[in-house]
């Protein structure tokens, strides 16, 4: 695509008006991208066809700022969304694709942003077969924001349900956490801090469908801790099947860089957000083999078992420290804010 | 990782952990003075691996906590006189007696959360229009930054810039809580990045006089299990001095040049605790040449005062007269998400470790 056939430089709320101006915007940027069967159509809406249950997940992307080291804004929303569906045991195939814009958005960075949202859904193999795009008045959102609903099969011997959970069962970590949120922080106007961290921002789909191929049932849930991170996700999935869980600090995968970043910013990496890992809880029996089939994954090369499911402590997650003490491991409240020394 | 790991190696504090249990044979009562010793204590689950007679009491030392309550509606109201006030993030979450910085910033005030106070000088340069504001808190260790903040402004000549002043001190704070009549500590962990600016010199006379062992102590697990073990010696064998764990980081004289810098901008007044009270020459307050700077006076905002919520007992907590589990309101009505009091809101607050990391309520 080339922003000099547009005769401006930067979004307007002209744009979202529903007009000749959206059009166009639509015709050279959208349509010409993502065109597909359904897409083609410039239909309100898409009929699709799946055979057998649906995965379905929505999410909106808000994130400041719009590019950052390792990723962008729209990557994110689709990887984000991709990763939910996967989630779920699904496949995802299609997805829908909703923009907000600030007016004022240079049409380059919007061109950019549509342009990794392509390549980042080809990657993913799915379709963007519906969308919209609205304008608001400068100050009344933040550049953009994009929301992205996913549809996707369920693998046929996918069961994942957290009733699946038994005492016992094997927590499993596909990769080093905090990751993204780091990446996020250290970019942040005012932080004055420098470094080279990136965002793990990436899809998991591939990875999650080869383990339903080889484990099926066994794979009793998955779940992607993302904003919150790993201390979040580990502490609802303890609140929702009223068990407890027990992990080793020792076993958490983590950067020398990040673990680093996080000590000088005074945060605490367990509740960072991750955007490219994911955990699964598994029957003990195929711990091993879960854990070598991810590493045997570029997705997955430093995925480790953490954890398990404990009759002790129900509801609460408790964590073995390096130096071998223990402490509770609760939910995020609010933002988690830094400290002052 | 240098530095980290190596301060949280599993034999190493395993086999200092050994030493206090055999060193152990009386019960006694040892109060880290820092919010940071707090946090590593607890979060690293220190505390259930110390013998019965190892009782560690959590000191005053979080800044968050000890800042009045009459202060953060100061910068409540400055936030919402559309002045730009600029915060170490742990402060925003506080309550105040109406609300917190962070409600306040939901109904339009400009808060920003910085690490450096120096950042805040760049913020009223690229804002000459509006009036900023930095929130400076905190004990010794931050004095230096915040007051090289208004050397800044000064010599930039950056009239929009004042700083809104609680800074405390630590010393001052360990003779209040030793001149308590309820006080049973036996020894200090003193507070190592206080003592890294200030140096040792404070804390001679305050072996002498109250005959009670100071252990210059660091952050990590190792640090504190080594600094818990020479208090314990000390005290098994009756001796009172003060020693230096942390003589890494810790000299005697401190860091000269950020105590000129402090000595520069700031002097000694009586400042008010949150939950202890006015403790006499227990703060800094800008000198009368830096006048200008301070945002209290600039602002006529030195009236606005409110009392405490009286179900929070901080001031017991942060004497270490009680434990967080021992108050009625923990985890009940007061919890991180709907804090009582300030010791629940910063993750060095007594409450707050407790409430996030110790296995006291891992069981109920």
């Amino acid at each position: 695509m080339d922003t000099k056939d547009f005769e401006f430089d930067t979004i307007n709320l002209g744009h979202g008006s529903g007009g000749l101006m959206t059009r166009e915007l639509l015709d050279k940027i959208i349509f010409e991208k993502f065109s597909n069967p359904y897409l083609d159509q410039k239909h309100d809406g898409s009929i699709i066809k799946i055979e057998g249950s649906m995965a379905i997940s929505t999410d909106s992307f808000v994130i400041s700022p719009i590019f950052f080291k390792g990723g962008n804004i729209g990557e994110l929303a689709i990887n984000g969304t991709v990763n939910d569906v996967a989630m779920c045991g699904a496949s995802p195939k299609y997805l829908s694709l909703a923009f907000i814009v600030e007016e004022g958005l240079a049409i380059n960075d919007f061109v950019k942003i549509v342009d990794s949202i392509k390549a980042t859904a080809d990657h993913c193999g799915v379709q963007i077969i519906t969308g919209d795009t609205k304008v608001v008045e400068r100050g009344k959102g933040d550049k953009i924001f994009i929301n992205t609903t996913g549809f996707g099969k369920v693998h046929p011997k996918a069961n994942i349900s957290a009733d699946n959970i038994k005492t016992g069962d094997k927590i499993i970590i596909s990769g080093p956490i905090a990751q993204h949120g780091m990446a996020i922080m250290s970019q942040r106007e005012g932080l004055q801090f420098e470094s080279t961290l990136k965002s793990d921002t990436t899809n998991l789909n591939y990875l999650v469908n080869d383990l339903l191929d080889a484990f099926g049932d066994k794979i009793h849930l998955l779940r992607d801790p993302t904003r919150g991170g790993l201390a979040s996700v580990l502490s609802e999935i303890a609140n929702d099947i009223q068990q407890g869980i027990v992990i080793s600090e020792a076993h958490i995968p983590i950067d020398d860089q990040v673990a680093a970043a996080c000590e000088i910013l005074g945060l605490d990496p367990l509740y960072v957000a991750n955007e490219g890992i994911f955990v699964a809880v598994v029957d003990a029996e195929v711990e091993e083999a879960v854990v070598e089939l991810m590493r045997n994954d570029d997705k997955g090369m430093r995925a480790n078992c953490i954890g398990s499911i404990t009759a002790e402590h129900p509801k609460k997650v408790v964590m073995q420290s390096t130096i071998g003490g223990k402490r509770m491991v609760t939910p995020m409240i609010g933002e988690q804010l830094p400290r002052i020394c | 990782m240098k530095y980290l790991n190596e301060y949280r190696n599993l034999e190493a504090t395993k086999s200092y952990l050994k030493l206090i249990e055999r060193a152990t044979t009386n019960t006694w009562n040892i109060m880290e003075i820092c919010g940071g010793q707090t946090h590593g204590l607890v979060k690293n689950g220190i505390l259930d691996l110390l013998p019965d007679g190892v009782r560690m009491i959590h000191g005053p030392g979080c800044p968050v906590c000890v800042t009045p309550l009459n202060l953060i509606d100061k910068a409540i109201e400055l936030l919402e006189n559309g002045v730009i006030l600029c915060s170490f993030g742990d402060m925003v979450r506080v309550p105040g007696s109406k609300k917190s910085l962070l409600e306040a910033k939901a109904n339009g005030g400009d808060l920003r959360i910085l690490y450096s106070p120096l950042e805040a000088v760049n913020i009223a340069k690229e804002n000459p229009e509006k009036e900023v504001v930095f929130f400076a808190v905190g004990f010794e260790t931050t004095a230096p930054a915040n007051a090289l903040s208004v050397l800044h402004a000064q010599k930039e000549n950056v009239k929009n810039y004042s700083i809104l002043v609680s800074h405390v001190l630590v010393p001052p704070a360990m003779e209040g809580i030793l001149d308590d009549e309820f006080c049973s500590i036996d020894a200090f962990l003193g507070a190592g990045h206080v003592c890294a600016i200030m140096g040792l010199q404070e804390y001679y006379p305050l072996v002498k006089k109250y005959k009670i062992p100071i252990v210059i102590t660091g952050f990590e697990p190792l640090d504190l299990v080594q600094g818990i073990y020479m208090a314990v010696l000390q005290l098994e064998k009756g001796k009172y001095k003060l020693e230096n764990q942390y003589a890494r980081v810790v000299r005697e004289e401190g860091n000269v040049e950020a105590k000129k810098i402090i000595e520069a901008v700031f002097e000694i007044g009586d400042r008010e605790w949150r939950g202890i009270g006015k403790i006499p020459s227990s703060g800094y307050r800008l000198t009368a040449k830096f006048g200008a700077f301070d945002a209290e006076s600039k602002f006529g905002i030195s009236a606005v005062g409110t009392p405490e919520n009286p179900q929070c007992i901080a001031g017991q907590i942060l004497k270490g007269i009680k434990k967080p589990h021992q108050c009625d309101q923990f985890g009940k009505a007061c919890t991180p998400s709907n804090p009582l009091g300030a010791p629940m809101v910063s993750s060095e607050g007594a409450c707050a470790a407790y409430y996030h990391f110790s296995d006291n309520l891992i069981s109920s």
